[in-house]
């Protein structure tokens, strides 16, 4: 066989493929019509790897069948928006509250039981009663244990403009998205030029920059710096390898803004077909076993009391929510000028 | 069906009101994005051929060693998605990445940023160059070697025949590989976000991404719109009225070989680092990941569904852009007019705008108008038709000006139909135009993700999804399996097809009245003989 010979072939394989491929792939658009009873559709903006594993314990207590569509968080937002009342998606788990709130205020959302909206803390769920968050980050100081003790470490973020941190002591990401999602909570807490004056004041004090949280967690613990400003599960994930990880999470208390939490949390479309299987869908997540998964797999917070979590993770009681509304954290245009104007990124 | 996206971006836009709209389109934010995005879409298509037609012309024209081989690796750096390769490069040349590491040691400890401006400039312009290459090479080989004759007997050097014979008549060739390039600096979005530059597409993203501002970011996506517009009027003024077929009908032969002389190895050279950047740095990369992965024992994450589904979206997307494609290929070359011009234009419309903006547009047009298709893999080729058109197009449209119209008239003459001339005479002739197309649209196919994710049927997962999926959660050793199967499956065609055609080129000087094989019957079908000069040096 000559060369000239395998471009035919090839495209005649792939038509077959294709042909195959389209035997088994295509009923997928329309949901329900299934003989072994209702299918939950679920657009996840949570990726496959984190939450397959509880979607499959969910379809196997219940016994209801589901349909996962995977992408970004805004994208599915964006996509439910267009798809105005023909949606069909049933659930909406997402990674963040902006985009429940973005859902909630455009009415694309059920009301949810009040029993099941009590379980959560009212700062982690939607005032419309429409959205729930599940699982929360918290935004840390990490800092290596060999270089500082806790109490070396200020209440306030704000205080990190001290020359006690000046050269650089400190380590920031100021790419990174959940950073900038502290910045657009600062701005709101502090105003304009508060977070302006914070921002210029780390400058001043030169920090070291870092691509992302996990880098700044691993110059922590190499001694790089003494302390930087990250998302919290990043160093349950380096511990969970190496238990001996010298670098140790601060929490900043009484709401201050340097521990903003951040949640994943879960909303019914407004207009569904299966309004039970998807209140089923949002109790299980709120139970026992899936807040056990998020405390011990992704090492997120359970945001349901009671849950008995990983001894190392900040404790749920401790988490005090400055005073802004999640939803609202939405302005990241504004920061990333800020952020330019300063002169950081 | 083209219109589409433009069509919806009108009415998120007009939601916001019209003095929401004129004041985000009259910022000095937007003006300033605007200058940039415009300068970055010069500077890469400016580079671009500036790599590609040297490249063209030392791997189907000269004695270069290795010639096919560097004619089908300088085509491939296509085929890695930029949001693998610019993050590879970022790996690699970052300011914590691998080549400083290797530095080190030598006292190197910081490199020059690739962040901003330099970086998406270079990842651009590497994995972009081939639209150039692959259009100009096609011509190369299709130009008529009498007039370089002519013009070598009238007494001009090679350097002359090149600059004042040669080049001219790859006009054509170079503006539609360079608005391909144009309109994809325009609209790509994996580049400018991980090397961090300012762009339209990257300011889009933030507005659906942070705010879900619709309608802020129809308005930016009309501008861009708009600058596409500007784009295709230079393209359509560089164009000309100029005729580029053959005049008589022995044209189809062999052209000559020049020999490089002591130029050769530097010129191989050349081409082993501009593979060596564009493609061994990223696969390298990639193959680390995976090595690594492997080692840590993570999952390898590609299963034949994932092969098999991508595979048939990209083979479906790629048939049926160019069957779209014919009619307005056709339209514009051989009805030249307002009208042609508009349609052909028109199928640009898509091709400029970040994806995630087509993909919502039919979201919103499948959800609300044929929700019996939406979310099937109907729509999902719909959207690869929409989006990548204008590649099929430019494709086609290429051949079809290089062949001599008066074929056609003699074909009408002598009996036959217009569809039989189109079948029996355009179609041969055409094919590797089509042939090209369709691997290009294939290979753009594979490695396409904001309208997959969001319009293929529910759970119908492709190896490109599934390296998003793996990636977002950092998760690199996962993605790795993936995303080298993506970029090997989806450069095969192109890769088989460059090996194709340049196995017709005579290999070197010394083989000048034989070729490799029997010449095809069906793509010099009406070529005279295989008749072929002696190399002129």
């Amino acid at each position: 066989m000559t060369r000239r010979h395998l471009l035919p072939i090839l495209v005649s394989a792939t038509m077959l493929l294709a042909a195959c491929g389209g035997s088994g792939g295509d009923g997928g658009g329309d949901a329900g019509g299934g003989e072994a009873g209702p299918t939950l559709t679920i657009y996840s903006g949570r990726s496959e790897e984190l939450v397959r594993p509880i979607i499959e314990q969910f379809e196997g207590e219940t016994g209801i069948r589901t349909q996962v569509r995977y992408g970004a968080t805004a994208e599915m937002a964006g996509a439910i928006l267009e798809e105005g009342d023909n949606s069909p998606a049933d659930v909406f788990f997402a990674q963040d509250a902006g985009a429940l709130g973005a859902l909630s205020s455009e009415g694309r959302f059920a009301a949810l039981d009040p029993g099941t909206l009590d379980k959560v803390d009212p700062q982690f769920r939607s005032v419309n009663g429409d959205w729930l968050g599940v699982s929360g980050r918290a935004r840390v100081a990490v800092y290596n244990t060999a270089a500082l003790n806790e109490s070396a470490l200020p209440d306030s973020i704000l205080d990190f403009t001290a020359d006690r941190w000046k050269g650089g002591k400190l380590g920031w990401a100021p790419t990174n998205g959940s950073f900038q999602a502290f910045v657009t909570a600062l701005r709101v807490t502090e105003g304009e030029e508060g977070a302006r004056a914070w921002l210029e004041g780390i400058k001043a004090n030169d920090p070291k920059v870092y691509e992302n949280n996990i880098a700044i967690v691993e110059a922590a613990g190499a001694g790089e710096i003494q302390a930087g400003f990250v998302n919290h599960y990043y160093l349950h994930r380096v511990k969970a390898e190496n238990p001996d990880f010298p670098a140790a999470n601060h929490l900043f208390p009484n709401g201050d803004v340097g521990s903003l939490v951040n949640v994943a949390g879960v909303g019914v479309l407004e207009g569904t077909e299966q309004p039970d299987e998807a209140r089923r869908f949002v109790e299980f997540l709120l139970s026992e076993p899936a807040q056990q998964y998020f405390a011990s797999e992704t090492f997120e917070i359970p945001l349901v009391d009671g849950v008995a979590a990983d001894p190392t993770l900040p404790p749920l009681e401790t988490l005090q929510q400055p005073d802004i509304d999640l939803a609202q954290l939405d302005d990241l245009e504004g920061t990333l000028r800020l952020l330019t104007e300063v002169g950081v990124i | 069906m083209a219109l589409l996206p433009a069509g919806y971006l009108t009415v998120r836009a007009a939601d916001g009101g019209l003095d929401r709209m004129l004041a985000t389109v009259a910022s000095a934010r937007t003006v300033e994005l605007l200058v940039r995005t415009a300068g970055l879409a010069v500077a890469v298509t400016v580079t671009s051929v500036v790599l590609a037609v040297p490249l063209a012309w030392l791997t189907v024209r000269t004695d270069l060693p290795g010639r096919r081989a560097w004619a089908v690796l300088s085509a491939l750096p296509l085929a890695i998605p930029t949001y693998i390769g610019a993050f590879a490069f970022v790996a690699a040349l970052g300011p914590r990445g691998m080549v400083r590491d290797w530095l080190a040691p030598l006292g190197v400890e910081e490199l020059p940023s690739i962040y901003g401006f330099p970086g998406a400039w270079l990842a651009l312009t590497l994995f972009s160059y081939p639209y150039v290459l692959l259009t100009v090479r096609a011509a190369l080989r299709r130009l008529d070697p009498s007039l370089e004759e002519a013009s070598r007997t009238l007494g001009r050097g090679t350097r002359a025949t090149f600059w004042h014979v040669t080049l001219p008549q790859l006009r054509p060739s170079i503006t539609a590989g360079a608005l391909l390039v144009a309109l994809y600096t325009l609209s790509d979005f994996g580049a400018v976000s991980l090397l961090r530059f300012d762009s339209f597409t990257r300011v889009i993203y933030v507005q659906y991404r942070a705010s879900l501002d619709r309608s802020a970011a129809a308005s930016l996506g009309l501008v861009l719109v708009a600058l596409t517009v500007v784009v295709l009027v230079v393209e359509t003024r560089s164009r000309g009225q100029a005729a580029y077929h053959r005049l008589h009908a022995g044209g189809a032969r062999k052209p000559p070989v020049t020999p490089l002389g002591r130029w050769r190895w530097p010129a191989a050279a050349a081409c082993a680092a501009l593979v060596g950047v564009a493609l061994v740095i990223p696969l390298g990369v990639v193959t680390y990941w995976l090595v690594r992965g492997l080692a840590a024992g993570e999952p390898l994450r590609l299963t034949a569904t994932l092969v098999g589904h991508s595979l048939s979206a990209s083979a479906f997307g790629a048939a049926a852009s160019v069957a779209a494609a014919w009619p307005v290929a056709v339209l514009a070359a051989r009805h030249p007019g307002r009208l042609s011009r508009l349609v052909e234009r028109a199928s640009y419309a898509g091709y400029a705008l970040p994806g995630v903006v087509v993909a919502l547009s039919l979201v919103f047009f499948g959800a609300r108008v044929v929700p019996a298709v939406y979310q099937t893999r109907t729509i999902l080729v719909l959207a690869y038709v929409v989006l990548f058109l204008p590649q099929a197009v430019g494709a086609i449209r290429a051949s079809l000006l290089q062949v001599n119209p008066s074929l056609e008239e003699a074909s009408r003459l002598l009996g036959r139909s217009k569809l039989a001339t189109m079948w029996s005479v355009v179609l041969p002739l055409v094919r590797p135009g089509a042939l090209a197309g369709s691997a290009l649209v294939f290979l753009t196919c594979m490695k396409e993700l904001p309208a997959t994710l969001l319009l293929a049927p529910t759970g119908y997962q492709t190896l490109a999804t599934q390296v998003w999926n793996a990636s977002s959660e950092a998760f690199f050793g996962r993605a790795a399996a993936p995303a080298l199967a993506l970029v090997l499956l989806s450069a095969l065609p192109m890769a088989l097809l460059v090996l194709r055609e340049s196995e017709r080129e005579p290999a070197a000087p010394a083989t000048g009245t034989t070729g490799p094989g029997a010449p095809e019957p069906d793509e010099e079908a009406l070529a005279a003989s295989g008749w072929r000069p002696a190399p002129v040096s």
